[in-house]
């Protein structure tokens, strides 16, 4: 048993940046001649050997599978196949969407050790042990896996660095058996909610959470988010209730703040989920009710106070 | 026809919480506990279903936890569920997510459902796993984050849409019986009204041992999971600077870096 298995994940062609982090997170766990194959599995797998070629990667492991998008049976069987022919003593996938519908699943049949958003990982005395956060992010938890000789690890996003320069591992086909799928994957749709608001081009920010409470005060925040020319966003329970619409929704599931500098957040707690979307931003500011929510713990600034009446000190000053 | 629905009663932590004497979780007396979010949308959207059924459709919630998750399985109750079982015993203590969906399915094979729905994960461990591993220890299709659902009970297969990241959808048809994790926002989950909350108060919860369910004190607990907590900490975190002031001093402070944001955009 030894060697890390990386599973990179591709959706509509393109392969998706985190599988390149997952490789930093690789890197940090590799002992002296261990091996790092990263694993990608698509119809046509080769189209993804040159944005894999990076350093830290001995091998890359291509599966060509029957589905051309992520299929739950197929990764199953395919990446179950892989860890049966390698046995790797750590396995590596992203804590994502395609993931969740596969990983734990294959843990619980296989037996591995396993972890899901895992933000650091390492070896104490040998042992693999992984730290994940719990609680709201209140508390670290560090996990270890007694007398599992495999396991795997959902990592958690932008956190570990994607190695930057180019490699030649060698590249090897892997035959995977193929699975019967029992789910069959249709059409992709771009969410678009009637409002062609682009959060991503967004160099201001000012969004709404929880803390407003109901709908009848988002106009208040709609109208401030105009007074000092910033775009209005929101949290996921905003846009859940249709209180805004969901293209204005911040976070893993809606739109990245990517090109945003200035960032408000008024009762936001700061969902791992929201951060995702806005941590990166260099100037934060969040007004909550509560000192305790984990938004100060991304935001430059913090006013802690009732967002209603900082709104209408604020407004009366534009 | 019948959906099990799996919910979690969830802890939430008190301000001044501490750290327990064995340094692997919280101190249980700063714990606030409640149903956990997501699993109020699954528990919705099985009663949804039963209520556009044209045959009868039970809904039943199950949850593995101690005393204190008969609270959270009376609000299902509340909210439309039909019956309610919880599964308990000391060997269960210190399972992690894997055990936990060892159990439910466990729990699943005696109820023989056409659907099983979880939340897509917990607001306090948040491994987003329990549901996906229960449908492997029953051999069931499964997916995760659903965000919307077309199903009539007994239907050989359901049409969803998976909530991928970046805003983007994808449509997919399922073989059925499956397990379905259900995300927020998918419908709207109800309040309980004062009369059914009531009725619920009166209403029973099954109560299952591990025996009940053929299970074993090694199958739960730490020689059934797959991981271990090894230790519990508050991180140190990055701390905002904090505005002080009166309402109207900390707005000002709040104008100025807006202004000075301004200025030196182009």
């Amino acid at each position: 048993m030894s060697g890390i298995l990386v599973i990179a994940e591709q959706r509509r062609g393109e392969l998706r940046p985190v599988s390149l982090e997952l490789l930093g997170a690789a890197e940090g766990l590799r002992r002296t001649g261990d091996e790092v194959a990263v694993a990608i599995l698509a119809g046509a797998p080769d189209r993804f050997v040159g944005a894999l070629s990076v350093a830290g990667v001995d091998e890359i492991l291509t599966v060509k599978v029957a589905s051309p998008e992520f299929d739950a049976d197929t990764f199953e069987s395919a990446v179950g196949a892989l860890i049966a022919k390698r046995s790797p003593d750590v396995v590596l996938v992203a804590h994502s969407v395609d993931s969740f519908g596969f990983a734990a699943a294959l843990a619980a049949r296989l037996g591995l050790g396993f972890a899901t958003d895992v933000f650091n990982a390492e070896r104490i005395d040998g042992e693999l042990v992984a730290t994940r956060g719990g609680y709201g992010q209140k508390v670290s938890i560090e996990v270890d896996f007694p007398g599992r000789s495999t396991v795997l690890l959902a990592i958690r996003g932008n956190v570990f660095k994607a190695p930057e320069q180019a490699a030649s591992p060698r590249v090897t086909a892997f035959d995977a058996p193929q699975a019967a799928s029992r789910a069959a994957g249709r059409d992709f749709i771009e969410l678009s909610a009637g409002d062609d608001v682009d959060m991503a081009a967004a160099e201001f920010i000012l969004t709404i959470g929880r803390g407003i409470g109901e709908e009848a005060k988002v106009a208040q925040f709609r109208e401030l988010a105009d007074a000092i020319g910033a775009t209005l966003g929101c949290s996921r329970p905003i846009a859940d209730a249709g209180w805004l619409p969901k293209s204005r929704q911040v976070g893993q599931s809606g739109k990245t703040a990517s090109a945003c500098k200035l960032y408000i957040a008024m009762g936001v707690s700061g969902a791992i989920q929201h951060l995702a979307g806005m941590k990166h931003v260099s100037t934060i500011i969040a007004v909550n009710s509560d000192a305790e929510a984990s938004i100060f713990g991304v935001a430059k600034y913090g006013i802690v106070g009732d967002i209603f009446e900082i709104a209408e000190e604020l407004r009366s000053l534009f | 026809m019948k959906i099990l629905v799996a919910v979690k009663q969830v802890s939430a932590l008190d301000e001044d919480f501490e750290i327990r004497d064995d340094g692997r979780d919280v101190d249980p007396e700063f714990f606030i506990r409640d149903l956990n979010e997501w699993d109020d949308f699954s528990l919705e959207e099985a009663v949804k279903i039963k209520e556009a059924a044209a045959e009868p459709v039970e809904v039943v919630a199950v949850s593995v936890g101690a005393g204190e998750a008969d609270e959270s399985l009376r609000k299902c109750l509340a909210k439309g569920a039909d019956r309610a079982i919880r599964v308990w015993d000391a060997a269960i203590e210190d399972s992690d997510s894997i055990a936990i969906a060892r159990v439910l399915a466990a729990v699943a094979k005696r109820e023989a459902p056409n659907m099983l729905f979880a939340g897509v994960q917990s607001s306090d461990h948040s491994f987003a796993s329990t549901g996906i591993a229960t449908a492997a220890f029953l051999g069931w299709p499964h997916a995760a984050v659903v965000s919307s659902l077309a199903y009539s009970p007994g239907a050989k297969s359901a049409v969803f849409r998976r909530e991928l990241e970046g805003g983007l959808l994808q449509e997919v048809e399922i073989q059925c019986p499956a397990v379905l994790t259900i995300q927020l926002g998918i419908n709207t989950p109800r309040y309980a009204s004062l009369r059914s909350i009531k009725q619920a108060a009166a209403k029973p919860i099954e109560v299952l041992s591990l025996a009940d369910v053929a299970l074993r004190a090694a199958d739960v607990g730490e020689a059934g999971s797959l991981s271990r907590v090894r230790r519990m900490y508050v991180p140190d975190k990055g701390r905002a600077q904090l505005i002080d002031g009166d309402a109207a001093q900390q707005a000002a402070r709040l104008a100025d870096i807006i202004r000075e944001f301004k200025g030196a955009a182009p």
